[in-house]
């Protein structure tokens, strides 16, 4: 990776944490027709970032920087199939949940840990705590969109019953348009209450670099 | 695969909304710039599907490792990524300013379309699994062109109100578009 490509990202990915969130929630829609279905994604997610951030920040100094996304990549498919097994193992009503979806944790580790960059450059304790604060955010997210299509989708909340009776469940919103039109209500939500770090300005990456407060759920 | 559209979606959706948030859409326009990110991806996806394939048949199958899939599919793709980039620095001049865009981006949308096929193709014969991933990229290649026209539009309408500016309205889009795709045929939504 030469150091245009770090600048752009420093520029577009890294220091725009809502907006990362943002992208990072988007593959992982397929799970969030409920809220235990957003959860277990969140923590999921969360687990393998906090421990591909440690190993990628240990092995920085011995990856030649040519190939550094390709092996962080690595990294983190490899960390991904583990929590695949282990939950498979030991956490079964979880992976009957998630099933098929396990490999797109890999897609939102790469996106919530920027490939690694911010790993390959500091310190292990900074990458896991960088790690948890995206992680943390993005389980928030998950959790309320899948919680928010559950509820209008379904008429229950982490599988209770919540809605009148009467309430008639609006099938679109369980289905793909209804992902999309519940993110775009809730970020919109967001930007005018005062969220500013959106895909909204084309000069990017203006917001102060501020880790963990971009999203306030 | 019941989500294909949906996967095909949202990589579409997170490719528009970085390409946007690049300053690049002042050497060319953002459907040019579409144009060629799509027939970037569905080069790597393309080959990727293939490989994969090979790979499972005569590799994974037979030493029964198929649990090491996601890995494989996803070293794949990590790898022609670096071919894909080295070609466009090489072969395309035009694209050379864009090039630095191009390495996250092609990794994401590929990695988000590849690991969606990956499960796929496991179940298919090569040729197949190499329609299935020729397939599902030009449908994405087709998502990113149809949505960066749209997003042109969009971008020079005064009446959208400001809270729903940038993201909020690419991800209307998709929306919109998805509950046309799904009218196309039976997707299966």
């Amino acid at each position: 990776m030469n150091k245009y490509t770090e600048r752009i990202q420093n520029g577009v990915v890294m220091e725009n944490p809502a907006l990362i969130i943002m992208l990072a929630i988007c593959p992982a829609f397929a799970v969030t027709t409920s809220a235990i279905g957003g959860l277990g994604m969140g923590v999921s997610t969360l687990a393998v970032l906090i421990l591909s951030n440690l190993v990628i920040s240990l092995a920085k100094s011995t990856v030649p920087d040519q190939v550094r996304l390709p092996v962080n990549i690595v990294i983190m498919g490899a960390l991904a199939t583990v929590w695949q097994l282990l939950i498979q193992g030991y956490i079964p009503f979880l992976y009957d949940i998630l099933g098929t979806y396990i490999p797109l944790v890999v897609v939102g580790c790469i996106i919530l840990g920027r490939a690694g960059t911010y790993a390959s450059k500091n310190s292990p304790a900074q990458s896991a705590l960088d790690a948890l604060g995206m992680g943390v955010s993005f389980t928030l997210g998950l959790t309320l969109v899948g919680l928010i299509r559950e509820l209008l989708g379904s008429g229950t909340a982490f599988g209770f019953q919540i809605m009148p009776g009467f309430y008639e469940p609006i099938g679109m919103i369980v289905k793909a348009p209804g992902a999309f039109l519940i993110l775009a209500i809730i970020v919109a939500f967001m930007k005018s209450a005062g969220v500013k770090t959106m895909a909204d300005d084309k000069t990017g990456g203006s917001s102060s670099p501020d880790k963990k407060g971009g999203v306030n759920k | 695969m019941t989500s294909l559209m949906m996967i095909v979606l949202t990589a579409a959706v997170i490719s528009n909304l970085v390409l946007n948030q690049c300053s690049l859409q002042g050497d060319s326009g953002q459907i040019e710039t579409a144009g060629s990110l799509g027939a970037a991806v569905v080069f790597v996806i393309t080959i990727a599907s293939g490989f994969a394939n090979a790979l499972n048949t005569f590799v994974l199958c037979p030493l029964g490792l198929e649990y090491l899939q996601i890995f494989v599919m996803i070293l794949l793709i990590a790898i022609l990524m670096q071919v894909v980039v080295i070609f466009i620095q090489k072969s395309v001049p035009v694209l050379h300013s864009a090039q630095d865009v191009y390495l996250p981006l092609i990794t994401i949308s590929s990695v988000v379309l590849g690991v969606a096929l990956s499960s796929v193709t496991a179940e298919y014969g090569f040729s197949e699994s190499v329609m299935a991933g020729f397939g599902t990229a030009a449908g994405y290649a087709l998502t990113i062109i149809l949505m960066a026209g749209v997003r042109e539009q969009v971008d020079n309408n005064e009446n959208i109100p400001a809270s729903f500016k940038g993201a909020p309205v690419v991800l209307l889009i998709a929306a919109l578009m998805a509950i046309a795709f799904s009218g196309l045929g039976n997707f299966g939504i």
